[in-house]
């Protein structure tokens, strides 16, 4: 039997079982709208406020400051254009960063286009920004500071509750993309003094198309979807009733795992980065060593393309993904691995490989294994790799 | 979002290689762009193309044109080989996606660049074969990371 090992998880998760369990009445029996007063629907209201109860006790915030959305980019979307214009006349400048996630970069681009001002801070060699470079970026009309809690793609941690006591000290809303970060390690709002939180359901065991933004009490930010008073008026719309379930329930399970899963995936993550750097030559790590999400393996390879390797370990019955231009469909590769300093051609080289709590040590030998006999493969047949042997030999 | 054709390219890829003395080598694309395609021709007396060999950095679709392209010029003339031109690999490929059209240029340029470099040697003309325009850029890979 073909092997199939998902190490994708950083892409999208597998939505488990018990909470395709807790959405399925809401497709079917309770199908209420939640608006409505009969006792029949009025349940629903009731459980999607429960929902709203167990995110916010994870976050270390009060239920009526999450509000439900589509999804990650439209939390993202929605702080920054949002708080943009909420803001307008104290400022117009807004602190991001280059290895941002495209819906924060390409919101702040559309932003830049009208009117607003936008500082990308640089990264170190592992993806960090540098908290100096961040004060040296305020000035009297900064606005908005949004870094992202981790990154997606090479999966380093930032310094938040630093950036949250800078935006603090200086009066400026902050607002953190906690995509590929919530429920993967803990995040309190209040300690690291986070304005607004962006997060997404299937990132965590949870079904697509639903996340939230976290926005703190006394933020002016506005209604992102006019309409009904759905979500306080914030985000108009008849709820997404069985994604609110999913969604909640992910949470909580992933809050119940989080400390086990984090010991166990970043065990594995160690010990497969150890053997692919013991094993395989001419690679990288990419990413902080230890600042890093429990699950996130990234590396490029010298003399090889990302999507050589990516179709080469699907044949081999193992998901991962690239930051090669060939996978982004532009001629660039990532623009993250650009900012950490990697020439084009060793971006080009890059594997994601991203675990789950299913993920066995079984599973990453075999993984190893397949990957040093694909580089291997590949580098024969690089051109790169032969004028590099001719030269070196 | 392959053809069958390109998948079995990609995963065996026909005339992979290098020809030592090869009467013709050429080289194209650059890195930065993640593709590089080096092609080498061996070439008799009757300006037949003898063995052809391979070596590309890319992605699958690189790969597969690159080995389409040796194939189609096996055993040719250096003037039937010319005439291979990207749409006939495409076509022999069963297609591409229109993002990796461009590989398929990639493959007839560094066929063109090595019956260049033939020429060259040979102190002969092949109407209608111009100089390769795109070449490796060089030097950009060797920064002292720590690998």
């Amino acid at each position: 039997m073909k092997r199939f090992i998902y190490l994708d998880n950083a892409a999208t998760t597998k939505t488990a079982p018990e909470v395709v369990e807790a959405m399925l009445p809401y497709f079917t029996e309770n199908f209420g709208n939640p608006s409505s007063v009969y006792s029949f629907a009025s349940g629903n209201k009731e459980a999607i406020s429960q929902q709203r109860d167990v995110i916010a006790d994870v976050l270390g915030a009060k239920s009526n400051e999450i509000y439900f959305t589509a999804g990650g980019s439209e939390s993202d979307n929605w702080a920054l254009k949002a708080a943009a214009e909420a803001y307008a006349d104290k400022g117009n400048h807004i602190i991001t960063t280059k290895i941002e996630h495209h819906a924060i970069l390409h919101t702040a681009e559309y932003l830049e286009k009208r009117g607003f001002e936008v500082t990308y801070l640089d990264v170190d060699e592992d993806g960090k920004i540098r908290l100096e470079d961040l004060k040296a970026a305020i000035r009297p009309t900064t606005i908005l500071i949004s870094v992202m809690y981790a990154n997606n793609e090479i999966g380093t941690i930032q310094p938040i509750k630093e950036v949250g006591e800078i935006a603090y000290e200086n009066g400026i809303l902050f607002h953190t993309d906690a995509v590929q970060a919530f429920g993967q390690i803990p995040i309190q709002v209040d300690e690291c003094h986070i304005d607004m939180l962006s997060a997404s359901g299937h990132k965590l065991n949870g079904p697509k198309g639903i996340g939230f933004l976290y926005i703190r009490k006394g933020v002016k930010i506005r209604s992102f979807v006019h309409g009904g008073a759905q979500e306080r008026k914030r985000r108009a719309g008849t709820e997404n009733v069985p994604g609110i379930i999913g969604l909640g329930t992910a949470v909580k399970r992933a809050a119940n795992t989080m400390e086990a899963r984090m010991k166990k995936e970043s065990e594995l993550r160690d010990y497969m980065i150890g053997r692919i750097k013991e094993e395989i030559p001419y690679c990288r790590l990419n990413g902080h060593k230890t600042d890093r999400l429990p699950n996130n393996v990234n590396f490029s390879f010298r003399f090889v393309e990302g999507e050589s390797l990516l179709i080469m370990l699907d044949g081999k019955g193992i998901c991962g993904s690239s930051g090669s231009a060939c996978t982004s469909g532009s001629l660039d590769p990532s623009h993250v691995l650009l900012a950490i300093g990697l020439p084009h051609e060793i971006a080009h080289g890059s594997l994601r490989l991203t675990l789950s709590e299913e993920t066995s040590k079984e599973d990453i030998d075999y993984v190893v294994d397949s990957l040093k006999e694909i580089v291997g493969t590949l580098r024969n047949m690089s051109p790169l790799y032969e004028d590099f042997l001719k030269t070196n030999s | 979002m392959y053809t069958e054709k390109v998948m079995d390219h990609f995963q065996n890829p026909r005339n992979v290689g290098e020809i030592e003395d090869a009467s013709g080598v050429g080289t194209v694309g650059n890195a930065k762009c993640g593709d590089i395609m080096r092609i080498y021709l061996d070439i008799d007396e009757n300006q037949i193309i003898r063995d052809v060999k391979f070596k590309t950095f890319g992605c699958g679709a690189a790969v597969a044109t690159s080995s389409m392209a040796t194939e189609l010029v096996k055993g040719k003339s250096i003037y039937e080989a010319l005439k291979v031109t990207n749409k006939a690999v495409m076509e022999a490929l069963d297609g591409l996606p229109p993002v990796k059209v461009h590989c398929s240029l990639l493959a007839e340029e560094a066929i063109h660049a090595a019956l260049w470099d033939y020429t060259e040697k040979n102190g002969i003309k092949i109407e209608g074969l111009e100089k390769p325009k795109s070449d490796i850029h060089e030097g950009e890979e060797e920064e002292d990371e720590e690998y």
